[in-house]
This record gives structure tokens, sequence and C-alpha cells, in this order.
């Protein structure tokens, strides 16, 4: 697997991909992969502030529920209720379709504390920081 | 009389294979100063014929069993029928647990799939799971789920609902910081105006019972239309035999419906155990306690049951659960789904037929003796209040003597109701107990 | 030949009854003359139509479908899965018991009052503790009553900055549940080298914010913490109080007692250590027993005796209040009572002695193809690993687990505790021979090798069940939660 050079990550591996001033949140290929089966997504509410390192999102498998952290801080503008109806989007697309919402980035700064996708598959290369 | 298979061959086998001398080796990491020394203080083993003639002895001095009732207050003397004890005596359901392994469990799952089912069918709700502890502990965990839903902190609960529902209800509560308000009843039913001045934006859901602790008959549409334009959740406790005549009470928005379900098959059993229906509509699900059943395929294409949507549950989410239930009423939940699929779609509109039309004789000829009178006029279902001209307590007490339970002294839970006799009839009492009641009560007036 | 039974909706027909009402005999008006009008159902509930012998079919061939207790080993670890005596169910099902009502007067039901107070008792006894109250329905509940508890003492002695719990990383999932839905933070203890608490994790977080500490001993592990007497001490120093979890109550019962070993509060389940059924998921029981200190505030109502006749007292002026209607699962009681009266003081201990020497005995039996996270003599379970045969062939707990199923026996509680990797936890009881530990020992074993020799057959297991794995994540996606007319 891959991980696209435009995106930002994080240490517990969900992504940033900035477009503008808005950025969208998902969680990377490594953690579905983690996962299993994801069967659910509660999505954050449109116009929450979210921080930096702060819970945004859960998602769930048939057995676990694991938390997102949100890259970087900002006001949910968008969720992707495709996910809804769809959640496997997320094992199948995590990069892409798989989005689960945007937010107007409130510092643009806090995406240099994001890691690069070189930084990101040596993460992943030394066992994702935990497991 | 116990019953440990090992003989004394098979355990020096066993130690030899451990490695250890004695079985009092393997209890060597128990600090000495803890270990128990002696015997405890109990009474000595019995053969299984003396275990048989002491309980048929305690037993015997429950002469409660020869009363013929008229006591109800949220515990009601419905016949059970014989198919509901043959089932539950198959040791295949009651000497298994939670279903965890759905491949030997199908008749545990889809018993419950059948039972959500029927629920479901009777309040008109989306949702049901495979039970709570008893009507009392639904209640209290439904406000907890409003509370979550709407993110608000206080809940009402009318004075009219089960006076042991009520004080479950707030012990819960203290738990996680909701304050619970009670309404008051005017006329033996919910004050629609106490209602409305109590409702506020912090109100999370408003709990009635339907019929009401009385019996009685609440304005189920006037109270919605309040608690909806509160923008709180109504909750609703049902008596669910009730529902065989009833409307469903999703009919008039209810969006959580809690019961106690001993109605339905379960026996009196001196309050235990019981049946706690809880059922929700969909937006609720996923803050709902319990297991739920959901309907799935094998590998090979077949249909089949599994527990479903686990992740609101304290085995994975902790801290984070729904709810900290685990063991719950299964057995109670299929003997409900034995009587009611013996009853089937006739039968439950037939049977509550039966104790409505009872309860009003018994009701009519009661307020025709001199010195007793109905409490309200209010419309009820199977049981109602009487006023009485001497102490309920006395008239319970001195009625045993013939082999009656007049009923629930009032007083007992509403101080300003002292002098009120609850009165509940089922399909069980025939005319000449109800006229034998008569003629009692008309003897102490 | 075992088969799927259709939905009991699905064999429904028109017309088909099953049941029969005694005679109405007084005049019937139409229900409207009752009720309001708008208050009548329009619509009749979709309940089946079938016939007493439909009835009786559906259930007993559903039945068929189901392990349990009474087919073939059940060895679920901390449920403890033992014989459920059937003349506990007998007398159950008295009519002095089955039909009296919880209003009754209390001269008309002495029978059940005096066997609820001696049941307290002999738990007191049991336990070391001085006051029991019966009416939890189940273990959870118990554990819920019992920090409802500890929060009434600390609020008594007007100290409200204890607004923690602490809960080892080897609990139940209850523990952790049941301390939030009391009110307090959860704050997760982790676990020593040897499986116990970690002493120094301990006397890192335990201050004057804690009010407690909820243990199991013998843990989830099947370990008893050697360390228990510290373990009270550091929490009794900072004045918290300590929570004993009796899951597994069966290692001890007769050889160590929880209110010796310094615990304040506890709960037994009657539908582990006490015999009664778990009845496809309950009822059970879960009576809670507190030291003098805090009788003060038991829910209502608690049994008493005045030296002539038992009543309920209702008069506990500092009560946490009522988790239930009535008294709690009377019926549980009694089965409970006979069992203790049918063993006696001498028959429990020994019932615990063979609980403990099955354990152990099962583990030796099995560790050269399983792992053993904690090599120690266990108490009444134990937990191991298949890590060498996961590393080796990729096969799962879950796919040993599934492929005992064909085997004829129920698989062990699966991937907890959460702290043991791939963890199998075993509880095999007493009421097991050494002949039925044998026969699950060779399968396991058996299971081991076939997984050198045929992995994939055992990632289709099970294959001999009337279904095979289910779609679970299927269902989790897509919740049918019920069924629909016409689907």
């Amino acid at each position: 697997m891959t991980y696209p050079a435009n995106l930002k990550y994080t240490q517990t591996h969900e992504y940033a991909k900035v477009e503008g001033n808005k950025a969208y949140f998902g969680i990377t290929h490594y953690a579905q992969d983690q996962l299993g089966d994801i069967v659910f997504v509660e999505l954050p509410e449109v116009g929450k502030e979210v921080k930096a390192g702060e819970i945004f999102a859960t998602v769930e498998s048939v057995k676990a529920v694991s938390d997102c952290y949100a890259p970087v801080s900002g006001k949910v503008v968008e969720v992707n209720e495709n996910l809804t109806d769809s959640p496997d989007l997320l094992n199948k697309d995590p990069h892409g379709e798989g989005w689960i919402c945007a937010v107007e980035i409130a510092d643009p700064s806090e995406l240099d504390k994001l890691m690069d996708v070189a930084a990101y598959e040596k993460h992943v290369a030394e066992g994702g920081g935990h497991h | 009389m116990d019953y440990r298979p090992n003989t004394p061959k098979d355990r020096e086998e066993m130690l030899k294979t451990i490695g250890v001398q004695s079985i009092e080796e393997l209890f060597s990491d128990i600090p000495p100063a803890l270990r128990f020394k002696g015997d405890m203080k109990l009474p000595p083993a019995l053969s299984e014929f003396e275990v048989s003639k002491l309980l048929r002895e305690l037993a015997g001095k429950n002469t409660a069993q020869d009363l013929v009732i008229f006591a109800g207050a949220g515990a009601y003397d419905h016949y059970v029928p014989a198919v509901v004890r043959h089932v539950l005596g198959r040791s295949e359901f009651y000497t298994a647990y939670t279903p965890y392994q759905p491949e030997v469990s199908q008749a545990v799952l889809q018993s419950i799939f059948e039972y959500q089912t029927m629920i479901c069918e009777l309040t008109g709700m989306d949702a049901a799971n495979a039970s709570m502890y008893d009507g009392a502990s639904a209640a209290a965990e439904s406000v907890t789920i409003a509370a979550g839903l709407t993110r608000r902190s206080v809940a009402l609960v009318s004075r009219t609902v089960h006076p042991e529902t009520r004080i479950v209800t707030e012990t819960y509560a203290k738990g996680h910081g909701i304050t619970v308000k009670e309404v008051p009843f005017e006329n033996g039913v919910t004050s629609v105006k106490e209602l409305e001045n109590l409702l506020s934006g912090d109100v999370a859901c408003v709990v009635i019972q339907q019929p009401n602790f009385f019996g009685n008959i609440e304005p189920v549409d006037e109270i919605s239309k309040k608690v909806q334009e509160a923008g709180a959740t109504l909750i609703v406790q049902v008596n669910p035999l009730s529902l065989g005549v009833l409307r469903p009470p999703a009919e008039y928005g209810a969006e959580i419906v809690v019961g106690e379900g001993q109605a339905l098959g379960n026996p009196l059993a001196f309050g235990g155990p019981y049946l706690g229906i809880l059922a929700v509509k969909n937006k609720y699900l996923r803050r709902m306690p319990g297991r739920l059943v959901g309907e799935t395929v094998d590998n090979r294409g077949q249909r089949g049951f599994v527990l479903t949507l686990q992740t609101r549950e304290q085995h994975i989410r902790r801290e984070r659960a729904t709810s900290n239930i685990c063991s719950n009423e299964a057995l109670n939940a299929l003997a409900a789904t034995v009587y009611l699929t013996w009853l089937g779609k006739e039968g439950i509109r037939e049977l509550a037929e039966h104790c409505v039309v009872k309860a009003h004789y018994l009701a009519e000829r009661i307020s025709g003796l001199k010195g007793y009178e109905l409490a309200w006029s209010t419309p009820f279902f199977n049981e109602f209040a009487v006023k009485c001209p001497v102490d309920p307590e006395k008239i319970v007490k001195s009625l045993v003597s013939k082999k009656i339970l007049a009923g629930y002294p009032l007083g007992r839970a509403y101080p300003e109701l002292k002098d009120h006799l609850l009165i509940a009839v089922t399909e069980k009492r025939t005319k000449k107990e109800m006229d034998d009641l008569l003629a009692g009560l008309e003897g102490l007036a | 030949m075992k088969r799927l039974e259709p939905l009991i909706f699905e064999i429904s027909k028109p017309g088909r009854k099953a049941y029969s009402l005694p005679a109405l005999e007084v005049e019937k008006k139409p229900l409207s003359e009752y009720l309001p009008a708008q208050e009548l159902r329009t619509t009749p509930a979709e309940l089946p139509e079938v016939s007493e012998v439909d009835l009786v079919r559906h259930f007993t061939r559903l039945s068929q479908l189901n392990h349990g207790v009474d087919i073939g080993f059940y060895p679920l670890g901390s449920c403890t899965m033992k014989y459920n005596p059937k003349i506990n169910e007998e007398v159950a099902n008295l009519p002095g018991f089955t039909d009296i009502h919880p209003y009754a007067p209390e001269e008309t039901v002495q029978g059940a009052l005096q066997l609820m107070y001696e049941l307290q008792e002999y738990l007191a006894e049991i336990a070391g503790m001085d006051k029991v109250s019966l009416q939890p329905a189940a273990g959870a509940h118990g554990e819920l009553t019992g920090i409802h508890i500890i929060r009434a003492y600390h609020e008594s002695r007007n100290d409200h900055a204890r607004t923690k719990i602490l809960i080892p990383d080897s609990a139940h999932g209850t523990n952790p549940a049941s301390g939030v839905l009391a009110g307090f933070q959860v704050v997760q203890i982790p676990s020593d080298k040897r499986g116990g608490v970690d002493i120094e994790a301990l006397e890192k977080v335990m201050d004057e914010t804690v009010a407690g500490l909820m243990l199991t001993n013998p843990n989830t592990l099947g370990l008893f913490d050697e360390n228990i007497e510290k373990i009270q001490e550091i929490v009794h120093s900072k004045g918290g109080l300590l929570y004993y979890d009796g899951a597994n109550a069966n290692a001890i019962m007769g050889i160590a007692r929880p209110g010796d070993m310094g615990f304040d509060v506890l709960h037994f389940n009657l539908h582990k250590t006490f015999s009664t059924p778990h009845g496809g998921g309950g009822p059970g029981a879960g009576p809670v027993a507190v030291k003098k200190e805090l009788a003060q505030f038991l829910p209502v109502p608690v049994v008493e005796f005045d030296g002539e006749k038992y009543y309920l007292n209702y008069d506990i002026p500092n009560s946490i209040g009522r988790m239930k209607s009535f008294y709690g699962n009377f019926l549980v009681m009694v089965k409970a009572y006979a069992y203790i009266r049918s063993l006696g003081p001498d028959g429990l201990r020994k019932a615990s002695e063979d609980a403990v020497l099955n354990a152990n005995y099962l583990l030796r039996r099995i560790t050269e193809y399983y792992d053993l996270p904690y090599d120690r003599h266990c108490k009444h379970e134990f937990v191991v690993t298949p890590q060498r045969i996961k590393k080796e062939t990729g096969i799962h707990t879950m796919d040993i687990s599934k492929r005992l199923l064909d085997y004829g026996v129920h698989p062990p509680t699966n991937y907890f505790p959460l702290i043991v990797d791939e963890a199998i936890m075993v509880e095999p009881t007493e009421t097991e021979s050494k002949d039925a530990l044998d026969y699950f020992a060779d399968a396991l074993i058996a299971i081991a090798k076939e997984a050198y020799s045929n992995p994939e057959m055992l990632k289709g297991a099970p294959h001999t069940t009337v279904v095979g794995r289910l779609d679970e994540a299927g269902a989790a996606k897509n919740p049918k939660l019920r069924w629909q007319k016409g689907t």
C-alpha cells in the first residue's frame, strides 16, 4: 500500500488533506486495516469546533470502537453523509471516498506538526506506534 | 448432597498431573492470615429429599398462595398457560447463557428476535432490546438514553407512575447528575397544567405510565403535544397486555416505551424475576442499553441470528458503554414470547377486553356499596381506586381471613390517598369471587 | 437431523389459535363505553396465529439448536457454567413460591421472608460481611448498587472530593461501566508481571480524590492477588473503600472470605457461584453484602426478623433508594437457598476445591500446545493464548473456538481479558468430571495439531453446526432487528 504524498499524517493514523483553507479528515489505510470491517461511523455535527488532538469522530467494527483524533483545529463545515449508509467506504477507499469530515482550518501552522508521507510510512513500518 | 463427579482416584491422578501433593497446595498463594479456618456457620448438608421437604415447608407457610387476588399495583395475577412452563423447562434454553457463539445458540437468538418483533408490534417502536431487569429499571435507563440524546439534565416523572419506578429512576439519576422532578396529578391523571409549568428548555424527557399506576387512562395526546413543543422525549411505561386494546404509544408520539412484562406469562413470584421491556424509535437505537439480536446470513447462505450493535455494550465500550447491563431477564422474555404466541393476534385483544369488562363490573358494583365510592370518574383499564369508609389496611388484613387479597392500600405510597384501595381484576376472577369481595367490603363498612 | 426453524410468524395462519379464556360471566358492552374511543387500538398487533401443537413444536425444535450445560461442557470463563441441580428448579416451581403477590400482607408470606432472611445470613457468612441486600437482579446491577453505596458513604461524611474509582485493566467491562453509571471517573490500574494489581501504580494514583477500588479476586486471569493485604492498606489509608466483584467467588467458598481480605462491599452472582441457571442470558441475581458501617446505605427494603416474625424493613434513613421494584429476583433466591442447604459448609468448600483442582488439571494438560501468560497455579479458571500457533500457522483464537463446536463443546470465553492477546479463558467448574476435562483437553490438542496440518479447515469451522459462521459485520451495518410482514 502506498500512502498519498499530498496528505499530512498523525501518529494516531488520521490524515488531513488540505484544499485551500479547508482540510479533509479521514483515517489511513493502516488504521482501517487494523480495525477490520467498519460497520458504523459516528460523524461530528457541522458547525462543531474541534481542537487538534481531540476526538472528532468514532469508527466501529463489529467488536471494537476506535476514536479519531483531529489532525488540526477548526470548525467542521462538511461531513461525509455517504458513510452513514456505506461505512465500508472507509475500508475500500480510506484516503478518497472514505473521508470523514472537512474543517475550516483555524491555525495553518498546526499543519507543520503533522508527518509527511515519508515520515508516516516509516512510522507504519515500525509498527504504527502500538499493537 | 453435592454435585461433584470426581472420584478420590480421579483427584489423585489429577494432582499427579499437576505436580502437587494436595489440593491445599493450589491455594498456597493466599496469605495464611486470610485463610478461613474451620467451617462456615451454615446449616449442615442435606439430602435431596430433605431439601425438597424443607422447601415445601417454607412454601407451605406462604398462605398468600391461597388468596383470591385483587391486588395489582405492578404485579398482575394472570393465568400462565401450561405451554409457557413447558417451553421454559427445556434445558436447552434455561441452561444456556448469553448467545456469544451464534452457531450453537440459534434457539436463544431466534426466540429473542421473535420477542423483539412482538414488542415492536405491540408498541409501534422500531427496536426492542432483549430485556432489562424489570419495568422500573427499564424506565430508569430510558431516562439516561433521553438525557444523553437531548443533552439536557432534567427528567419529569408523573406522580401517576408506579411509586417504586419513581424511586428507582431517582436512584439511578443521582449517578449522572440528572434531576428528577415529579409532576402532580389531578383527577387521577397527570396534570397537564402542572406539566406545562414544569416543562422548560432543560427538560430531557417526560415519563408517564399508560394506563397509569391507578389504572387510569392518561390524556396522552395533550401530554404528548406539550412534551413535543418543549423538545423533550416522551417516555411511556406500559402494561403490555393493555396494548391488546389500547393504541400503540408510537401513535401518540412516544419515542421510548418501557414496561413491566410480568403480565406476559410470568408468575407473581413475590416480585421477581420479572421482565423489563425497553423499545425505542430508531433515532435512539445506538444509545440503547442491553442485548439486541439481528438477522444475517451464514457462510452457507442460510438465514441466521446474531447479537448485534455490540459496540454499545460494556464488554466492548467499557466506561463509555450505554449501560452496564450484562445478564438480563432472557428467560422471562422467552416466557413472554411463548405467552404472546399462545394468545396470538385475537387472544391478546380478547384477554384485554375480559380484564376491562370484569374490572368495570366490579367497579360499578363497589360504587353501589354504602360508604364506598370510586376515587375518580376517569376511564380506567383493569385497575381502579376506591375511596373506603374504613382504613384500607384494615380491609386487606380482615379479608385475608376470607381468603381474599382485597387490593393495594394507596396510603403506602400516597399519604393523601390513605383511605383509598387500589383494586385490579384479571381474566381469572370469576363473578363469584368478585361478589365475595363485594360482600366482604360491605360487611366492613 | 437438526434443521433451521422458520420464524413463528412464518407458520402463522389466520384463524388458528392456542389460547382459551375463562367465561366472562358478566355483561359486556362495546369497548368504547369503557374507554375513550381515540385511545382504542385500530390495527391489531401482528402476533402469530398458531395452534398449541404448532407452538410446542416450534419452540421444541428451536430449542434443539442450542447448546446448554445439560447438553455438554460449557467452560465459559468468568461465567461459572456449573450444573444446575434439578431439585432447585422443582422447588422454585412450588405454588407457594410462584403464586404469591409481592404486596400480600407479611403474615401470609412468612415462608418467603424466612427464606430471604436466612439466605441473607448465609451469604453474609460466606462473604465474611455483616449485612446483605438481595435486591439486585444481576452481577452488574449489584456492582451499581455497591458503587452507589460507596458514593453515599463518602457524601455522608461531607467528603465530596472523591470523584474517581480505580479499576484494574484486567477487570470485566461491567466494572468501568458501573463506575461511570454511578457518577465516577474511571482510572485504570495496570497489572504487574504476576498478573496482579501493580502496587506502585496503585500507590501513585491512590489519594483523597479516589472513592474506592473495584477488584475481582481471584481476578479474570484466574489468579489470586497475593498482595491483597497491601492493596487494602493502600486504599483504606487514603480513605477509600474496597469493592469486591464476586464473579469469581466460586474459587474461594470456605477458603478465604472477602470480608476478611478487607473488602467493604461486594456482590455475589447467584447464577454463577450458587448454581442457579443462566436462562439464556438471565435472570440472575446479584445480592450485595456490606460491612456494618455501610448497612445504613443499603437499598430498601431489607428483610429482618424480630424474634417472632419476618418483616420488610423500609426504615433505612440513609438508604441509596431502590435499584429495582419489589425485593429482587425471588425465584432465583429460592434456587440458591436450596443449593446452599444441599451442600452445607463442607460441600461449598469442597465445590471450590474441586473447581480449582479441575482448572489446574486442565491447564497442565494443554500447556504443551497453548501458552500460559502467567505461569502460576490458577484458581477456578485460567487464561491461555495460542501465541505459537498463531505465529506459526496464522490460526486465531476465533478459529480454535469455532472448531471446538465441531467437537460438541462450548468454547471458552474469547479475547478476554484484554491484557492477553488472543486470550482463551477457561472455567471448567467443579461439576465436570476428569473424563469431561480429558475430552476437552484432547480436543484442544487435536485442534492445535489441525492448525498445522489443515489450517484452512479450521478457518472454515464449524462444519457440523446447523449454521456456519455468520456475517456479523453485515448484521451491524444493516441492522434488521425484527420480522416485517410481507418480507
